[in-house]
C-alpha cells in the first residue's frame, strides 16, 4: 500500500471528483471532499516522512520502466510542497462548508467541490510527476478547474476576470508545452531525469535555447511574476473567497515549484548560467514587482484586491531568493513558499468569514468590525503582521533568511531595499487596521456577529501555524535546507 | 616585595596613596623618601629586565627595561624628586597626590613593553596631570585644564585607534620600532606628535602650562612632552619627516616667545623649541643624533625645570608673572636671580653648562648627515633661544626697569630644589662623561673641541649684541599686556564661531530642504494616488490584449538574450 502512495496521492482526488457528481447532496459532498483532501494530506505526511528518512521515491505507472513509462518521483522538494498543498486544501475545505453557502447558489455547490478536487488533483499531480508532458496535463487540469472555481460565484465581474485568466493561463500553458515539445524534438524523451541526462549534449542548439525561453515566459505568466501579474488581482478579487484562499495559497506556489524543477532538475544551473543572465533578470523583475505591487496594494479599496497585490509582491520575494542563485537563497525561496501560503490562506479565509457575515469585501465596509468580529479581525491582523515580517511570525523567518542570503551574496543594497519594502507592507496593513479598529462604523450594524465556529477554527489553525512555524522552524527550515542542498547537489 | 622586577611606577602610585592619608612634614618626608628609594632601586635594575603577562589572550609586557628607558627612568626620578622638594611648602592634597601619580604614569609609559600598556599610561598621564592645572583653582585654569584634557585624551584615543589598526595589520603589539607605514602607524605617530607639541598641535602646552600652579608647571614641563619624545625615539627613529618637523619646532616658537609677556608662556614656547632639537635628532636617527636627542631631553628636564622653578618662585612671592609688571627683582631676590641665570645659560648652551654638551651633538649629527639647511635652522634657533630664554627671562624678571617690588627670597625648599638643579646643570656641563655613560649608544663624542666652543660662543655673543642693540634703540618688542594669537585661536575662537554660523546656516538649509522634500513627497503621493485610485491608469482592468502584448514583449526579450549571446 505505502509503495503506491505517490500515485494514490493524485489518483484519489481525481477519482473522487466525478464521484461528487453522483453524490449530489451538497452537505455530504462537502464532507466527502474534506475526507478526500485529508486522505491526500495523510498520504503526503507519510511520503515526506519516507523521503526524509529513506531518500527519493520513484514510482512507475503501470509498471512501465522510467524513460518509456510515466514516472512519479517524490523527493524532499515536492514532498514538502505536497504536504503544504494538501494540508492547506484540507483546512480551506473545512471553512468552505459554510462559506460557499452565501457566495454560491445552492445548485452549484456540488460543481464547486468537483472543480476544487480536480484543481487539487492538478496541483498534486504537477508536484508528484517526473514526466514533463504529464506535468503539462496536470497544469491544464488545475488551470481549467481554477477558471471554473473563479467564475462559479455570483459576482458577474468574476466572469471577465476568469476569462482573462483563461486566456493568459492558456498562453502560459501553450508556451510551456511548446518548450516541452522542442525539448522532446531534440532528445526524444519526456522523463525529467532522462531529459536532464540528454540535454547537455544539445545545450548549444537554438532549439533548446528557444525551449528555455518559451518555458520561462510561460511559467512566469503562471506564477504571476511582474509584469505578467495583471490577470491575478481581478481573478483573486472577484472569485468566491474560498477559491481565493485556496488559489492564493497553492497555485502560484506550485508554479514556482515548476520553475525551480525545470531550472535545477531539467536544464541544470550551468545551462541557465551559460544561456541567460537569469539571476539579474529575476532580481530586477522581483524587486520591481515587490515595489510596484506593494504600492498598488496601498491604494486598493477592495480588501481582496489589496491582498492580491500583496501576493504579487510576495512572489517578488520568492523570485528574489531564486535570483541569488545560492543554496541560502534557494532555502529562503522554499521557506517563503511555505510561509506565504500559511499567511495568505489565513488572511483570505478570514476575509471569507467577513464576506460571509457582511457580504462585501469593500474596505470601507470593514469600519468598526474590530468590535463586532474580534477573532476574525485579529486573524487578519496576525496575517498582516506576518506579511510585514514581524518577529515570532513566519514572515519574519523567511524574510530573515532572504536578507541573510542577500548579505551572504554581498548584495546589501538589495537587502536594504527588501527591508524598505517591508515598510510599504506596514502601510497597507496599517490601512486595513485603521479601517477595522479606528474608523467608526458608518451604518448601524447590530446584526453583525462573529464568524461561525466552522470558519473560525480553520482560520485560527492557520494563524497558530503562522506563529508556531515562526517560532519552531525545525520542520520548515530543516526541509527547505535539505531540499536546497539536494537541488544544488544534483548539479 | 622589593624584587628587582617591581615596575618603577608602583612605588610612586603607592606613595600617592600614602600622601592621601598623611599631611604636613610627614607627607613631604614620605614622598621624598619613597621616590629616592625608588630611584636607588632603579639604579640597581639592569637593562634587559622584563615582566610579561597574558591578558585576554594578548601577550603583554607591562615592564621592560633597556638603556633608553633606563635613562628616562633616572631623569624622571630626579625630576620628581626636585619637583617634590620644590613643592614641599605647598599644603594642597590635590597637588601632592596628583604629582606622584603623574610621575608614576610617566615611568609606567616609558617602561611599557607593549602598545596597550603604553596606551593605559598615556591616558593616565593626561588624567593625573590635569589636576595640577586645576589646582590653581581659577576659572581660567579650569577652562585651560578642560582644553588640555580634551587634547590629551584625544591623543590617547588616536593612539588606541592606531594600535588596533597596527595590531590588525602586523599582529604585534610590541612597543619597538614602528616606522611610518600604513594608517595604523600614522595614527600612532600623530598621537605621539600631539603630546610632543608638533607644530599646529602644540597649543595645548602654551595654553595650559602658564595656567597651572607654580609648582604644577615644574612637574608638567618635565614629563608629558618627554614621554612623547621617548616614544618617538623608540618607535620612529630615522623617520626623515621628523627632521623637518623638529627644525620647524625649533624656529617658529621664537617669534611667539619674543613678543609674549607672560614669562611662563615664554618658557612654554622655549620648551617647544628645545623639543624641536630632540625631535630633529630622532629624525636624523644616527647613533650620535639619537644620543643627542636623548641627552638633550635629560638636560632639558633639568634646566627647563630650573627656569620654571625660578619663574614659579617669582610668581609665588610677587603674585605676578608678566614681564611688563616685573623688573629689578635682583635686589630683593639675588639667589633666585643667580639660579635663574644658571638655567638660562644652560638652555642657551653656554660652554660648561649642560645644554652645550647635548645640543651640539644634534647639530653635529645634522651636519654629518648633510642636512645643511636644517643645521642653519638649528643655528638660528640656538641664537633665538638665547634671545628669548637666555636673556629675556632673567632680564625682564630681575633687571630691566625697576618695578618697585620689594619682596623676600622664596621659601627655603624652593631654593634648595633650584640649587640642586643648578648644580646638576653645571656638573653635567663640566663633566659630560657621566651623562654620556648613560646614553643608549657609545659614540665617544667630545663636545669640547675648538670649533664647537668657538662657534657657540660667537653665536651667543652676537645674539646678546643684537638684544642689547635692539633694546637700546627701542626696537625690541616691548613687554606689553596683550593677547598673542597662536594656533589656539583656531579652536578657541574660529571653531566655535564658525560652528555657530555654520549650524545656523545648516538649520535654515535643513528647514528649506525639508519643506522641499516634503512637498516633493506630497506630489509623489498624489501622483501614486492618481495612478491607483478608481478610474485611473493603474487601476483599470486591463484588456486581455494588453497583457498578451506584455507576454510577447517578454518572450521577445528572452529570445533575443538567449539566441544572440550564447553562440
Amino acid at each position: 500500500m505505502t509503495a503506491h502512495f505517490p500515485i494514490l496521492q493524485v489518483i484519489i482526488p481525481l477519482l473522487a471528483a466525478p464521484l461528487c457528481l453522483f453524490i449530489r447532496i451538497p452537505r455530504i459532498v462537502g464532507i466527502f471532499a474534506i475526507l478526500v483532501s485529508a486522505t491526500a494530506f495523510l498520504i503526503s505526511c507519510g511520503l515526506l516522512q519516507e523521503v526524509i528518512t529513506g531518500g527519493t521515491l520513484s514510482y512507475q505507472l503501470g509498471g512501465w520502466a522510467a524513460p518509456w513509462g510515466i514516472e512519479y518521483r517524490i523527493d524532499k522538494l515536492n514532498g514538502y510542497l505536497l504536504l503544504l498543498v494538501s494540508g492547506v486544501s484540507t483546512i480551506v475545505l473545512v471553512a468552505a462548508q459554510t462559506s460557499i453557502s452565501k457566495e454560491l447558489p445552492e445548485n452549484r455547490h456540488t460543481f464547486f467541490y468537483t472543480a476544487y478536487l480536480l484543481c487539487l488533483t492538478g496541483l498534486l499531480g504537477i508536484l508528484a510527476t517526473a514526466d514533463a508532458f504529464n506535468l503539462f496535463v496536470f497544469l491544464e487540469i488545475s488551470a481549467l478547474s481554477s477558471y471554473t472555481l473563479i467564475a462559479i460565484g455570483t459576482d458577474r465581474r468574476a466572469l471577465t476576470a476568469s476569462y482573462q485568466y483563461l486566456v493568459m493561463g492558456t498562453i502560459g500553458a501553450t508556451f510551456i508545452i511548446i518548450g516541452v515539445g522542442l525539448m522532446y524534438m531534440m532528445t526524444g524523451t519526456l522523463n525529467m531525469y532522462d531529459l536532464a541526462e540528454r540535454l547537455p549534449a544539445v545545450y548549444e542548439s537554438k532549439t533548446v535555447l528557444s525551449a528555455f525561453g518559451f518555458f520561462i515566459v510561460g511559467v512566469c505568466l503562471k506564477l504571476a511574476l511582474f509584469p505578467l501579474h495583471l490577470w491575478l488581482p481581478n481573478a483573486y478579487a472577484y472569485a468566491p473567497s474560498i477559491t481565493t484562499a485556496f488559489l492564493a495559497a497553492t497555485s502560484t506556489k506550485v508554479a514556482v515549484y515548476v520553475l525551480i524543477r525545470y531550472i535545477f532538475s531539467i536544464f541544470g544551473i550551468e545551462f541557465v548560467d551559460m544561456s541567460l543572465p537569469l539571476g539579474d533578470i529575476f532580481l530586477f523583475l522581483g524587486l520591481t514587482g515587490i515595489f510596484v505591487a506593494s504600492v498598488a496594494a496601498i491604494y486598493q479599496l477592495n480588501i481582496k484586491r489589496l491582498f492580491a497585490y500583496s501576493s504579487v509582491a510576495q512572489i517578488g520575494y520568492i523570485i528574489l531568493g531564486l535570483a541569488i542563485e545560492t543554496e541560502l537563497g534557494l532555502t529562503a525561496t522554499l521557506l517563503h513558499l511555505f510561509n506565504h501560503a500559511l499567511m495568505k490562506a489565513a488572511i483570505f479565509l478570514a476575509i471569507g468569514a467577513v464576506v460571509y457575515r457582511i457580504g462585501s469585501a469593500q474596505l470601507s465596509h470593514y469600519a468598526g468590525l474590530g468590535k463586532k468580529m474580534p477573532w476574525t479581525m485579529a486573524a487578519i491582523v496576525a496575517g498582516g503582521l506576518s506579511l510585514i515580517g514581524v518577529p515570532l511570525t513566519v514572515g519574519f523567518v523567511s524574510k530573515w533568511y532572504l536578507v541573510v542570503a542577500l548579505l551572504d551574496k554581498g548584495w546589501w543594497p538589495v537587502a536594504v531595499l527588501v527591508l524598505i519594502s517591508s515598510l510599504i507592507a506596514v502601510i497597507y496593513v496599517w490601512r486595513v487596521v485603521e479601517w477595522i479598529y479606528l474608523t467608526p462604523p458608518r451604518i448601524i450594524t447590530d446584526e453583525i456577529k462573529e464568524a461561525p465556529m466552522s470558519q473560525l477554527i480553520p482560520i485560527w489553525i492557520l494563524v497558530l501555524a503562522n506563529i508556531y512555524f515562526g517560532v519552531d522552524t525545525r520542520l520548515t527550515v530543516g526541509v527547505s535546507k535539505l531540499a536546497a542542498q539536494s537541488l544544488f547537489g544534483v548539479n | 616585595m622589593w624584587a628587582i622586577d617591581t615596575p618603577a611606577f608602583i612605588p610612586l602610585f603607592l606613595v600617592s596613596v600614602l600622601a592621601l592619608f598623611t599631611k604636613g612634614n610627614l607627607r613631604g618626608a614620605i614622598l621624598l623618601g619613597v621616590i629616592a628609594l625608588s630611584g636607588i632601586h632603579l639604579w640597581n635594575v639592569p637593562a634587559g629586565t622584563s615582566v610579561s603577562l597574558s591578558f585576554l589572550g594578548y601577550e603583554l609586557t607591562p615592564y621592560k627595561v633597556d638603556k633608553l628607558s633606563l635613562m628616562f627612568g633616572y631623569i624622571f626620578h630626579i625630576a620628581a624628586l626636585i619637583g617634590v622638594i620644590y613643592s614641599l611648602h605647598v599644603k594642597d592634597t590635590m597637588q601632592q597626590v596628583a604629582a606622584p601619580l603623574y610621575a608614576g604614569s610617566a615611568l609606567g609609559a616609558i617602561f611599557a613593553g607593549d602598545l596597550l600598556t603604553l596606551f593605559v599610561f598615556w591616558e593616565l598621564l593626561a588624567i593625573t596631570s590635569v589636576f595640577l592645572i586645576w589646582a590653581r583653582r581659577t576659572e581660567r585654569a579650569y577652562q585651560a585644564g578642560i582644553r588640555y584634557l580634551i587634547v590629551q585624551v584625544m591623543s590617547g584615543v588616536i593612539l588606541l585607534g592606531g594600535l588596533i589598526i597596527y595590531y590588525g595589520k602586523t599582529g604585534s603589539l610590541d612597543f619597538g620600532y614602528i616606522g611610518l607605514d600604513g594608517i595604523g602607524s600614522w595614527c600612532i605617530f600623530l598621537a605621539f606628535g600631539i603630546k610632543a607639541c608638533f607644530p599646529l598641535l602644540h597649543n595645548w602646552a602654551t595654553d595650559s602650562y602658564p595656567e597651572a600652579t607654580p609648582t604644577g608647571t615644574v612637574f608638567l614641563s618635565a614629563f608629558t612632552t618627554k614621554v612623547a619624545v621617548y616614544a618617538l625615539a623608540r618607535s620612529f627613529p630615522g623617520t626623515e619627516l621628523l627632521v623637518f618637523i623638529g627644525a620647524t619646532m625649533t624656529c617658529f616658537p621664537i617669534f611667539f616667545a619674543v613678543i609674549e609677556n607672560d614669562l611662563r608662556r615664554v618658557l612654554a614656547y622655549s620648551m617647544i623649541n628645545q623639543i624641536g632639537f630632540m625631535i630633529c635628532g630622532i629624525g636624523i636617527g644616527t647613533a650620535l643624533a639619537v644620543n643627542g636627542a636623548v641627552s638633550h631631553a635629560f638636560n632639558d628636564i633639568i634646566f627647563k625645570g630650573l627656569l620654571f622653578m625660578s619663574m614659579g618662585a617669582v610668581l609665588h612671592v610677587t603674585g605676578r608673572i608678566n614681564g611688563s609688571d616685573l623688573g629689578g627683582l635682583y635686589k630683593s631676590m639675588p639667589k633666585t636671580a643667580m639660579l635663574c641665570i644658571v638655567g638660562a645659560a644652560s638652555i642657551s648652551a653656554f660652554p660648561l653648562f649642560s645644554g652645550f654638551v647635548s645640543k651640539s651633538m644634534v647639530m653635529s649629527a645634522a651636519l654629518q648627515e648633510g642636512y645643511h639647511w636644517v643645521w642653519l635652522m638649528l643655528l638660528f634657533a640656538s641664537a633665538g633661544v638665547f634671545h628669548h630664554a637666555g636673556i629675556k627671562i632673567p632680564y625682564f624678571a630681575f633687571f630691566a626697569h625697576d618695578s618697585g617690588l620689594r619682596v623676600s627670597e622664596p621659601p627655603k625648599n624652593m631654593l634648595v630644589a633650584m640649587t640642586i638643579s643648578a648644580i646638576l646643570c653645571i656638573t653635567i656641563g663640566v663633566y659630560p662623561g657621566w651623562l654620556y655613560s648613560l646614553l643608549p649608544f657609545d659614540t665617544g663624542y667630545n663636545p669640547y673641541d675648538a670649533t664647537h666652543v668657538l662657534a657657540q660662543t660667537q653665536i651667543l655673543f652676537f645674539s646678546a649684541l643684537a638684544f642689547v642693540w635692539l633694546n637700546l634703540r627701542g626696537l625690541y618688542p616691548p613687554e606689553l599686556h596683550s593677547v598673542n594669537l597662536d594656533v589656539e585661536w583656531i579652536y578657541r575662537r574660529f571653531f566655535p564661531q564658525t560652528l555657530k554660523a555654520s549650524f545656523s546656516w545648516i538649520w535654515s538649509q535643513d528647514a528649506m530642504l525639508r519643506s522641499r522634500v516634503l512637498e516633493q513627497l506630497d506630489n509623489f503621493y498624489n501622483y501614486l494616488a492618481r495612478c491607483h485610485y478608481p478610474g485611473s491608469k493603474a487601476s483599470q482592468v486591463r484588456p486581455t490584449g494588453n497583457m498578451v502584448m506584455w507576454v510577447a514583449i517578454l518572450l521577445a526579450i528572452y529570445m533575443w538574450l538567449l539566441l544572440s549571446f550564447v553562440n
